[in-house]
């Protein structure tokens, strides 16, 4: 089928605007995670792509045809839902059978290819069982047979994890690659968990509001963000922002920020200069600010342990604060310490306060 | 009677733990009594008393002018359960049952599935599809006894007008029970709309995307996920039907008085024959333990199909 694209889609519901003028393109094979908050239009996209809804305008593509007027039987897709959807009344055997019986195919092969899925995913043990007899994650490998059973070009989940406790999530997390680099399909994964995205997709397509902000490779994502969004959505804790001025300094320009001034990356500097701005957003992880007594005065309010690292909250003035990780073996400073922060000019993130896109 | 319902609640709760506990628990049973009261005295009076007296009744034969009554045991069940009115009368009411339920129900299913549908508008039909409810026995008899009548009826001037020959509807031996079961089934969509309508509802949205994906079109949708989604509802609905064939009494007292040659003499009609025409009390009695019996088995079907409803949640 090679690719599946966007063409200028826009879906609403009455006045609600669920996907907002998309274009995307999802390579052949690629496992393209949907990544954004709940409520953004993730599931909506997801569903355009299987036909279970029409865009209000533009078309999806497969490959060089519109199938914007196919239906989702004739699409040659699979799709695993979030509460799996999978039938009450069928044991499992006739679940994962179900694709194939609709298509027809002969009984000899049935039996194959369910025996096949069933190896695969560990359910041959279960297969005479009824859903209402299976476990959470063995509900969840009962879609996902169901899904893999008819080998089709693309598979849509839509934040297939969410219902699994936290251990089991990350098991079937890297199964899911596994599945992926083994059948050599396109798989279409909807999730708004950051961490999900950034270890399973070989690219992240994020959304806000209908709209999609940026899509990258996890890594792009992460080191230059498109805008403040994608800069505090990707990440654990967000990325700081505060609003700053920038100044001449002593080697290049520097920003102003409340509590001191920070270093900027060169170009990036001279361009946000050339735009003439009335004061610049600027963006650093809490990963990229030092405790060293650096150049920014701010005040410890609180610091947090999750055991493998702390998060130091600082206030840098009464309105603005910023968090800083630290690991765990580096001694923490004192609730209400006055401390200094340093950021390198490499690790510093522009951003234009009107549109909040990034200036490079 | 006061005091025999206050014993049953009494031992109904558990045993008290300790003397301190004896006053609250009299209290409580106090206030269950009050709460209970006014139903038991209600199913008391219209329900448990009229059953025995009516089992009891059985037990007596009439004279023929309906004065003077003699013990006679179980012999007028016996002659009853025997006789060929009794039996003519149940294959009456089996026939009648016959027409109606599977009819009612698909049509029921057909107008629920048709109702379901995500159209504008749909909200005006649904209300007319329920209508029915809300109609009396008595209103709806006399609105089909005008559609069937022979000479003025809509009906016949229909069939006339597409070339057919007029039937004499309630009068001919052969079209009394279809014409009978007709009403009834008008009579019923209502209820089994609104039952269907409901049973859909409750059937995940997501069932039926899945299996869109899944390559299954609307006629394998129907049978592979909607009609096993609702097998509990149509059995539900199947059980009231009946039961409601077995105790359907006005339209047909209105429509045809049990005639033409005890062609709709189903069992409720008979009954009422013998006990306030033929003023036949004992045997009267006796059909009325057999119908009971026949609705009771129905009612335990029914709860065991209300019972295996729950197996389709999580
Ligand atoms: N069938 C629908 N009818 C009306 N509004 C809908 C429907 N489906 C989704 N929406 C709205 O569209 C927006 C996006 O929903 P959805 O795609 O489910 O978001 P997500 O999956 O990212 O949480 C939400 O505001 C939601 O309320
Ligand atoms: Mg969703």
């Amino acid at each position: 089928m090679s690719r599946i694209a966007f063409r200028d889609v826009t879906k609403r519901f009455g006045d609600v605007v669920a996907v907002r003028d998309f274009n995307l393109e999802i390579e052949d094979q690629e496992f393209l995670v949907l990544l954004g908050p709940s409520g953004c239009g993730k599931s909506t996209a997801l569903r355009l792509v299987a036909g279970l809804e029409e865009p209000t305008s533009g078309e999806i593509m497969f490959g060089d045809v519109a199938v914007t007027d196919v239906e989702a039987k004739n699409r040659d897709i699979a799709m695993v839902f979030q509460s799996y959807a999978l039938y009450p009344h069928m044991t499992v055997r006739r679940n994962i059978e179900f694709p194939l019986r609709t298509r027809k195919i002969p009984r000899a092969e049935r039996v194959r290819l369910v025996a096949e899925a069933a190896r695969w995913l560990g359910l041959e043990e279960l297969l005479e069982r009824r859903p209402s007899e299976l476990s959470g994650g063995q509900r969840q490998r009962v879609a996902l047979g169901r899904a893999i059973v008819r080998r089709p070009q693309a598979f849509l989940m839509d934040e297939p994890l969410s219902n699994l406790d936290a251990k089991l999530r990350v098991k079937t997390r890297a199964e899911l690659v596994e599945l992926h680099r083994q059948l050599s399909r396109t798989f279409v994964y909807v999730t708004h968990d950051q961490v999900e995205a950034m270890t399973m997709a070989d690219r992240i397509a994020i959304m806000n509001e209908g709209a999609l902000q940026q899509i990258g490779p996890p890594q792009q994502v992460y080191e230059r963000p498109a805008n403040t969004f994608v800069a505090q959505f990707i990440g654990s804790p967000p990325m700081n922002v505060v609003r700053a001025t920038v100044a001449h300094g002593g080697d290049g320009l520097v920003a102003n920020v409340p509590g001191g001034t920070i270093p900027l990356p060169p170009a990036a500097a001279a361009a946000a200069a050339a735009m003439n701005l009335d004061g610049l957003l600027v963006g650093v992880r809490p990963e990229h600010l030092l405790l060293d007594g650096g150049p920014v005065k701010a005040t410890v309010r609180l610091v947090e342990s999750l055991g493998h690292e702390r998060h130091v909250i600082c206030d840098l003035s009464p309105e603005e604060f910023a968090i800083v990780r630290l690991p765990a073996d580096v001694p923490p400073p004192a609730k209400g310490e006055t401390v200094g922060l340093t950021a390198t000019a490499e690790h510093v993130h522009l951003f234009d306060p009107n549109t909040t896109l990034r200036i490079d | 009677m006061d005091d025999m319902s206050a014993t049953e609640v009494t031992i109904a709760l558990p045993k008290p733990a300790g003397r301190w506990r004896a006053r609250p628990r009299l209290k409580e049973a106090a206030f269950a009594l009050v709460l209970l009261g006014p139903s038991m005295a209600l199913f008391s009076t219209f329900a448990f008393y009229p059953l025995v007296k009516t089992f009891y009744l059985g037990f007596f034969r009439s004279d023929p002018f309906g004065l003077s009554s003699n013990y006679v045991g179980f012999d007028q069940y016996l002659d009853v359960l025997q006789s060929n009115e009794f039996h003519r009368s149940l294959i009456t009411t089996g026939l009648f049952a016959l027409f109606t339920v599977p009819t009612g129900l698909v049509l029921g299913l057909g107008l629920a599935l048709l109702a379901h549908q995500k159209l504008r508008g749909m909200v005006v039909y649904r209300t007319i599809f329920s209508s029915t409810v809300a109609t009396s026995v008595a209103v709806a008899s006399v609105m089909w006894l005008t559609l069937l009548n022979p000479s003025l009826g809509v009906i016949n001037y229909g069939l006339e007008e597409s070339g057919f020959e007029a039937v004499n509807w309630l009068g001919d031996p052969d079209w009394a029970l279809p014409a009978v079961s007709l009403t009834t089934i008008w009579l019923n969509l209502g209820f089994t709309f609104i039952v269907i309508l409901a049973g859909l509802q409750t059937i995940p949205e997501e069932l039926h995307e899945s299996a869109k994906i899944d390559g299954a079109g609307a006629v394998s949708r129907l049978f592979n996920v909607t009609l096993p989604m609702l097998s509990p509802t149509l059995l539900f609905a199947v059980v009231v039907l009946t039961i409601n064939a077995f105790q359907s009494f006005g339209q047909i007292d209105i429509l045809t008085q049990g005639g033409p040659l005890d062609r709709t003499n189903v069992l409720v009609y008979s009954i009422y024959t013998e006990g306030f025409r033929n003023f036949n009390e004992g045997v009267a009695a006796a059909q009325g333990v057999a119908l009971f019996l026949i609705v009771l088995v129905l009612t335990l079907i029914q709860f065991r199909f209300l019972e295996r409803r729950v197996f389709y949640g999580n």
